[in-house]
């Protein structure tokens, strides 16, 4: 699991692409001249960051996402409840448990399975303080949506999407811009009912997506799709809140890891010195 | 337009910089190229002898790419300019200490005396914050990081603004439907002042933005802030919604009304002059009157014998409804009889200016009573007839 994540995130690197520090893996070759490297950091400062980065992946759900929602949550923000029968999208069958006076009821159980794989996996990339871009092109939720991102101190596009946004970035930002490291899908659709052109885009650039599919959407090219309700403004409400709690907690977590990482190499450093000093108790040091 | 832009920098050295699009760092760009160019040129044909070197040139292109200046650059420019500044001042034999941008421009104007028409072509030396474009700052961090939420947008600024604005409305409506639900809403609906302010034209947003915008960005931003003007918003609402309007000066107060003098009789007259064609006219119009016109001390029934001109000079007082109300005489000259007239016409007019209230004056001014005709005799050309005619065209 450790490597398969980075090689996940490296996966289709073209030689142009720059990759700065932040993405790299140590002692690979594929270093450009003009990217800052790591090299320059003591090894026990490399081999304590990558215990950083590995300790979650020991445990299948590290950020505990599975109190945040219940099955009986997700029934009271109406997030079973589809679409009518004719708008059926033949993908979607498979996530429909059945339908009811011809609109179709997503099954939860399903639901709930793959909202956690999703949380997990954004709290994972929080975690790895990766860039994540909240997309929708729903205009009732578009004030929301911006709110949820500021407040987890992500990003948000929930505006007219522009055509070669993810795959002309280099022209249309600089040179060195850092594209999303995933694409949350809040509103799997458009303002036309077809699919948004991130999703296409996403998996050509080779980013991870989170979606939000809906009984009319195609949950095909969605690395993680999560079958729910994107039309009941509890429902939205309720997978904002659900985003913003799981981004924050990762990060919140990430913060106590470096602490305490800064921590033991403190006491290590203070160990490795003289021993006639008895080792002191320095309670000034930052939590 | 390129304009030379003169900058003082060390004891008499002056090095011209060219304004707005076309930057010393470009032409310096293009010149580092064109040695680039000449050096490939010269070692192809050191290398392939049998490979002819075309060069081709580009024309009617524009730069693609855009000139970039680097914060040190106009930080460098600045320090110049403030140098050059109190250079120019000793030179002027001013005190540096109190040297502003209007004896700037006078000292210029007096030291490089251009002859050219285009004003803009000119020398000048301004601050470098009013000749560099504003830039946009590096958006994001050493992590790669965007500083802003609305980074992947693509127009940052625009997005938060619409944000923020839709933001008050929410809350706005939202404290309003409490207000209701407690029945405490005031019923009575304030008419704001919006006479004599205008909302921001799309140029001006983009540069308060320095953003590109499309029209239909900027009709959505004012159609939000109209809706938010008709809600019923507190003081700093206000504020925030003026600060997208921007004041119109009323055309009627630009009008130059003529102080009353009073005669030995203590009767108030008022003079003024009008002007169309090569006709020149003085009119002297009295307060109290009986509606007599003397034009040259000839009554104007026998000046102008032609219904059309009299009825030209009547039409200020037809219009105001002072037809027998007031006296007038008036000298002219030059011109023919309806140049004449149309001149009195804009005399006596704007004589009367003096005698009426406000609103009466912005009527004549939208009837178009004191403007002056600009008409005048276009030139006969060579190789035509007259102005416009062309000799009759003969097939062979």
């Amino acid at each position: 699991m450790a490597p398969a994540l980075p090689r996940l995130l490296l996966a289709g690197a073209r030689p142009g692409r720059r990759w700065p520090g932040w993405l790299q893996t140590h002692g690979s070759g594929r270093t450009l001249a003009g990217a800052p490297a790591p090299a320059a950091s003591e090894p026990e400062d490399s081999e304590a960051h990558r215990k950083i980065l590995e300790e979650p992946l020991r445990h299948s759900d590290f950020f505990n996402v599975k109190e945040l929602f219940s099955v009986k949550s997700l029934f009271d923000a109406r997030v079973h409840l589809g679409h009518k029968a004719g708008c059926r999208h033949r993908f979607m069958e498979p996530y429909i448990f059945g339908s009811r006076l011809d609109q179709d009821i997503i099954d939860l159980e399903q639901t709930a399975s793959h909202l956690q794989l999703a949380l997990n996996f954004t709290a994972h990339v929080a975690y790895r303080k990766g860039i994540i871009l909240f997309v929708s092109r729903n205009r009732q939720f578009t004030h929301l949506i911006e709110n949820t991102a500021r407040d987890c101190g992500e990003y948000a596009h929930a505006r007219y999407f522009k055509g070669g946004l993810l795959t002309n970035a280099p022209l249309l930002f600089g040179p060195t811009v850092r594209l999303p490291d995933l694409i949350i899908f809040l509103h799997t659709l458009n303002n036309v009912f077809e699919p948004h052109v991130a999703v296409r885009d996403a998996a050509k650039m080779n980013i991870p997506t989170v979606g939000i599919v809906d009984t009319n959407c195609n949950p095909c090219l969605i690395t993680y799709p999560v079958p729910a309700n994107d039309d009941s403004p509890p429902s939205v409400q309720l997978f904002c809140r659900l985003f913003r709690t799981v981004i924050n907690r990762a990060k919140e977590k990430r913060r106590q890891m470096e602490a305490l990482q800064r921590l033991q190499s403190a006491k290590g450093a203070e160990g490795h010195g003289a021993a006639d000093p008895p080792p002191r108790v320095d309670a000034n040091r930052p939590l | 337009m390129a304009a030379p832009c003169v900058s003082c920098a060390g004891a008499l050295s002056y090095r011209l910089f060219l304004l707005g699009r076309v930057s010393l760092a470009r032409r310096q760009g293009l010149w580092q190229t064109a040695a680039a160019s000449l050096q490939t040129a010269i070692g192809s044909q050191i290398l392939r002898l049998m490979h002819t070197t075309v060069v081709t040139t580009k024309k009617n292109v524009p730069a693609s790419r855009c000139e970039t200046y680097t914060e040190d650059f106009i930080k460098k420019q600045i320090e110049e300019f403030n140098i050059g500044k109190r250079h120019l001042a000793n030179m002027m034999g001013e005190d540096p200490e109190t040297f502003t941008q209007e004896d700037i421009d006078r000292a210029i104007v007096y030291l490089f005396p251009s002859g050219l028409f285009e004003k803009r072509a000119r020398p000048i030396m301004k601050h470098p914050e009013q000749i560099f474009p504003k830039q946009r700052a590096i958006q994001w961090g050493e992590d790669g990081r965007p500083f802003h939420f609305l980074f992947y947008t693509g127009k940052p600024s625009y997005y938060s603004l619409m944000h923020e604005v839709y933001g008050k409305l929410l809350q706005i409506e939202k404290h309003q439907n409490q207000l209701r639900a407690k029945g405490l809403l005031p019923e009575k609906t304030e008419t704001k002042d919006l006479i004599g302010s205008r909302w921001l034209i799309k140029e001006e947003l983009e540069e308060m933005l320095v953003e590109k915008l499309s029209d239909q960005d900027y009709v959505r931003f004012i159609q939000l802030l109209e809706k938010l003007l008709t809600l019923q918003c507190d003081p700093a609402e206000e504020k925030f919604v003026q600060k997208f309007r921007r004041s119109v000066a009323i055309q009627s107060k630009k009008q130059l009304i003529e102080p009353v003098q009073y005669d030995e009789q203590g009767r108030a007259f008022s003079t003024s002059e009008g002007r169309r064609k090569s006709a020149k006219a003085e009119a002297v119009v009295y307060e109290h009157g009986s509606g007599r016109i003397t034009v040259n001390g000839a009554d104007y029934l026998l000046y102008f014998p032609i219904t059309q001109d009299r009825e030209q000079l009547m039409f200020p007082f037809h219009f105001l409804d002072r037809l027998g109300k007031h006296d007038v005489t008036c000298t002219v000259s030059g011109g023919g009889r309806s140049a004449q007239a149309g001149a009195i016409r804009l005399a006596m007019a704007k004589a009367l200016c003096s005698f009426i209230t406000e609103d009466e004056v912005e009527w004549m001014r939208q009837a178009g009573l004191l403007t002056p005709d600009p008409r005048v005799r276009e030139r006969k050309k060579p190789g035509q007839e007259g102005a416009r005619r062309k000799f009759t065209w003969k097939k062979r």
